[in-house]
């Protein structure tokens, strides 16, 4: 069958696509889209998490039919995707880079002199967090989390940690214990607010 | 020309402070991280080729049994299949690997031994296609009784998991369905228990834990014009892989080229072969590209686990605390393959009294070949499973001494200068108590969290979201553990890294390149071999080379050793680059000034300075349109093997250690349990990376959490059949379950390392699951002997 969709923004068209295949087989397999991850295909870990029509979901969990001439935004479309909500709110030239120091938003610091991190490349501010904050080790759980946190970020600016943890528990990581994904939404959220 | 308006090769002083920015020591930012955040970073699971085919394993669905027939006619004869194999397509005698020696077929010959043991494999046009292709297998098995313990395992008539064994353990056994065997014997332990006070004995049970790297295992098979192969990967060692891939091909090892993709995770689950022959096989068969992809469940059957563990336990004291002796046997499952089952056995033997001292000892311990899942590493290798044991043991003993469970291991911790069980002395800092203490020292998180004038934040209580308590019947307990784990390959392993570094000026920058086939998969080697760079010639750019096979050996990422062993290599290669661009400059620019011929020589910020300060002259100057390179291999110390009777033995290269509080509350009605936090103090020698080493005594630590309360691979004792295989029933700690983790890192050098340091990855993830197990008991009062514990063990039901 054929399926149309939008993906980050632009109409995509995926042919012969068999029906039991899931939205992840055809981001990843069809479209050379390969951010959304599959550690589980089972709807368990949260790894291949994207938007569908603004929702977080398992992509693994939706039949590839089910997307027809829905929009969907996976993790490498997030720092766009971030950056119009910004502009839709009247925000547009707000830099979230840098606006706080990981210190003043959080216990553990982490203050990074790599020059090749992050350069020239336009993150979203939950995606600049996680690189400063240390969230990423093996990053194959990295897609997923940045889509939900971003997804809680949007509507919960000012979250618990209790907030975070919800928001977060469908989304499995085995490097860090955690610890430095919470810093990492701390940090996006302090950053987000100090930029309002 | 770069530098200042002065004459060339005019000495200037040094300005204050400019050290190399970026070096050893400070938090810098992975050089993958934008990758990895933006979706582009290429995983195995990721890789892609026009022209593709899919490739599927087919697996036995039980644990043992004789193959009578297999058919793969109706299979071959799908639409857009292009191949299907069998043991008796293998196109050379080589038909078995191996981590320490061959006894695992390619594809099962004749008869299986473990549930999920490959039995034939698919190449089709798509993933679904192969799937069915191999249901269509007809494979008619007739089984055979299963071993599954001790008891089956050495009956007098149990079958052999193994005939005719040839490997180098076979002759030291005592039954062929025991693997390898290692006593460690010192002192007089029949002498030392009738000086004992008070004698406590324990017998523990330790379940079989999954690493769930998340990643799965995955590559890519690209057959090549010359015959040969070129194999995406994830692995934790290349060159390992590659002793194994290319005999089964037939191919010399050059022409077996192998690149690491990126890894999603690892914990020594990637130490084995999984779909690596597999896929290149099916490529060279087809003539075409072919991908294999586990799923979870899949994976589950697709690499080995930890073993799981019988300890039994005998330690005696003084009535003043001192240790007097400790009689141990521990009884590790290896599984049906002996993968690195025979280094396990080391470790936990040499390791099995733990980080105390103890003169007298009697320890043996041994793996057992059986019809359960194939176990070999994980993290910890062998010293988590006695770690349990021992701390739980020490608790009980402190109780009847009288004493202070953390003054009790304090009084008999050991320190440098302390002899092992295997006579080898500890010859770099051990400070065992000084962790105990700090770990103690630490503020407890206040009682009762969850309280508030709204009422109970059931988030925070046990049981969570299910809201199956507001507080009734919750109970706070405190455990500690403290535990020591080896760094790198021990018993006599040549355990060498390789490093290509090369320096050159490009745009007018001194820039570094570090070539190394160290597999990254996760812990922040790439970050780590950029800092050294930086630390070790004066450069602020540095370029990390993909890792692959043209290049030689790293090593395993694995025994907590790459940033000692590669970061030494590297470190080693720096400064053999340092010497050589040193020479040019002495040729060119000595004449200027003395220094050059008198003083020690520095790389800092892009220029040469003495270490005294003063700039001899620019790098862009001393290298022009040169380039340096150097490819060297480098060792740490070497060790020996345990002797086979007694154990004894320089064994270890170094050891580490970690202490860890934990602090939970438990629904003693429902029999659930929250982790409040688990706080942890570690050695590390030098901290080349802080934040790194942070991450990863949070992730070891979570990983023992999860030990102690949820993960354990079932299998059924009938069948010696997996029972849940998938993360809907192996569960894994997610962020509701995982407490807070503050952590105190300590910094004593290890003067045989490079820079100081300590293997890090390994040791937290020892203590954090007795902690975890004690404080449980000291909330219930329950004696509780195995981990993972259940509700229904807190329960009663």
């Amino acid at each position: 069958m054929r399926v149309n969709f939008t993906v980050n923004g632009r109409p995509q068209e995926a042919d012969d696509v068999w029906e039991g295949e899931s939205l992840l087989y055809v981001l990843r397999e069809r479209l050379g889209l390969p951010g959304a991850k599959n550690a589980c295909e089972q709807g368990e870990c949260g790894s291949c998490t994207v938007r569908l029509d603004g929702v977080p979901v398992c992509s693994c969990l939706v039949a590839a039919g089910q997307v027809e001439g829905r929009e969907v935004v996976t993790v490498e479309g997030l720092a766009e995707y971030a950056r119009q909500r910004t502009c839709g709110s009247g925000k547009c030239d707000t830099s979230a880079k840098g606006a706080t120091s990981l210190d003043d938003a959080q216990r553990w610091s982490a203050h990074g002199t790599d020059s090749q991190t992050g350069e020239g490349t336009e993150l979203s501010p939950v995606q600049q967090a996680f690189i400063d904050a240390g969230a990423v080790q093996c990053g194959f759980c990295t897609p997923g989390l940045l889509v939900a946190a971003d997804e809680m970020l949007e509507r919960n600016p000012t979250p618990t940690d209790a907030d975070i943890r919800e928001a977060l528990s469908g989304n499995l990581c085995r490097c860090t214990g955690y610890e430095t994904i919470m810093n990492a939404v701390r940090l996006a959220a302090a950053r987000q607010s100090e930029a309002v | 020309m770069a530098g200042n308006n002065a004459p060339l090769g005019t000495p200037t002083k040094v300005t204050q402070g400019s050290q190399t920015k970026g070096g050893i020591g400070e938090s810098t930012l992975r050089p993958d991280g934008t990758l990895k955040v933006t979706g582009e970073f290429a995983y195995s699971s990721d890789m892609w080729h026009e022209d593709m085919l899919w490739g599927q394993i087919l697996r036995s669905p039980v644990a043992h049994a004789e193959i009578v027939s297999i058919d793969t006619s109706e299979a071959l004869a799908q639409a857009g299949v292009y191949a299907v194999m069998t043991y008796d397509d293998l196109p050379t005698d080589v038909r078995h690997y191996g981590l320490e020696f061959p006894d695992t077929p390619v594809l099962a010959r004749g008869r299986v031994r473990h549930h999920g043991e490959p039995v034939a494999i698919v190449a089709a046009d798509h993933p679904e296609t192969a799937r069915r292709a191999a249901a269509k297998i007809k494979v008619e098995y007739r089984e055979l009784p299963v071993v599954t313990d001790e008891s089956t395992a050495t009956a007098p008539d149990a079958p052999l998991i193994h005939e005719n064994r040839t490997d180098h353990y076979a002759a030291h056994v005592t039954h062929p369905n025991i693997l390898h065997r290692q006593p460690i014997i010192r002192g007089d332990v029949e002498e030392a228990r009738s000086r004992a006070d008070f004698i406590v004995t324990g017998e523990y049970t330790f379940g079989m834990q999954d690493q769930a790297f998340l990643g799965p295992e995955s590559g890519l098979a690209v057959p090549a014009e010359d015959g040969g192969v070129d194999l995406y990967i994830a692995t934790q060692w290349l060159h390992s892989d590659l002793r194994q891939i290319a005999p089964v091909l037939g191919l010399p090892e050059e022409k077996v080229r192998m690149t690491l993709s990126g890894v999603g995770g690892a914990f020594g689950g990637r130490e084995d072969l999984s779909m690596q022959i597999h896929a290149c096989l099916l490529a060279l068969r087809t003539g075409k590209p072919v991908k294999i992809v586990y799923n979870r469940f899949e994976s589950f059957f697709g690499h080995v686990h930890r073993h799981p563990a019988k300890l039994f336990y005998e330690h005696g004291a003084t009535k003043d605390g001192k240790l007097t002796h400790l009689k141990a046997r521990i009884v590790l499952d290896g599984g049906a393959y002996a993968s690195a089952s025979p280094a396990v056995v080391g470790n936990a033997a040499s390791l099995g009294a733990g980080p105390y001292v103890i003169d007298d000892v009697d320890i043996e311990a041994l793996a057992l070949y059986t019809n359960n899942p194939p176990c070999g590493a994980m993290r910890g290798f062998g010293a988590v499973q006695a770690c349990f044991a021992y701390e739980a043991q020490m608790d009980k003993l402190a109780d009847k001494v009288g004493m202070d469970r953390v003054e009790f291991r304090r009084l008999n911790a050991m320190e440098q200068g302390t002899i092992m069980p295997t006579g080898q002395p500890v010859d770099s800092p051990a400070p065992v108590a000084e962790l105990l203490r700090r770990v103690k020292a630490m503020p407890l998180p206040p009682e009762r969290q969850w309280e508030s004038s709204e009422g109970a934040d059931v988030r925070q209580l046990p049981g969570g979201l299910s809201n199956t308590t507001h507080g009734e019947g919750v109970v706070r307990g405190v455990g500690y553990a403290v535990g020591i784990k080896n760094v790198g390959f021990s018993e006599g392993f040549d355990d060498y890294s390789t490093a290509r570094v090369r320096m050159e000026v490009v745009g007018g920058e001194p820039v570094a390149t570090v070539h190394t086939a160290m597999a990254e998969v996760g812990q922040g080697g790439v970050t780590v071999h950029a800092q050294i760079a930086r630390t070790e010639l004066g450069v602020t750019q540095v370029t990390i080379q993909p890792a692959d096979t043209q290049v030689g050996s790293a090593g395993s990422t694995s025994a907590s050793r790459q940033t000692y062993v590669t970061g030494g290599a590297v470190k080693n290669a720096c400064e053999l680059v340092r010497e050589r661009v040193l020479e040019i400059g002495r040729r060119k620019f000595g004449t200027y000034h003395p220094a050059w011929a008198t003083a020690e020589l520095l790389l800092e910020v892009g220029k040469v300075v003495t270490d005294g300060g003063e700039v001899l002259a620019d790098l862009v100057d001393v290298l022009e349109d040169e380039s340096v390179e150097v490819e060297e291999e480098w060792r740490h110390r070497p060790t020996e093997p345990f002797d086979r009777h007694t154990g004894q033995g320089f064994g270890h290269v170094q050891y580490s250690f970690a202490a860890h509080r934990a602090v939970v509350e438990v629904d003693t009605e429902l029999g659930l349990v929250k982790v409040i936090e688990l706080a942890c103090a570690q050695d590390v020698g030098k901290a080349l990376n802080p934040l790194s080493v942070v991450g990863q005594i949070q992730g070891g630590t979570t990983q023992g959490l999860g030990m102690a309360v949820m993960e354990e691979i079932l299998v059924d004792p009938k069948t010696a059949k997996v029972r849940n295989p998938s993360f809907t029933d192996y569960l894994i700690p997610t962020i509701l379950d995982t407490p807070t983790m503050p952590v105190d890192v300590l910094e004593l050098a290890d003067a045989h390392a490079p820079y100081g340091l300590r293997g890090v990855g390994e040791a937290p993830t020892l203590s954090s699951t007795p902690a975890v197990l004690a404080a449980i008991r000291n909330a219930t009062g329950l004696e509780l002997n195995r981990t993972p514990v259940r509700p229904e063990h807190l329960t009663g039901m």
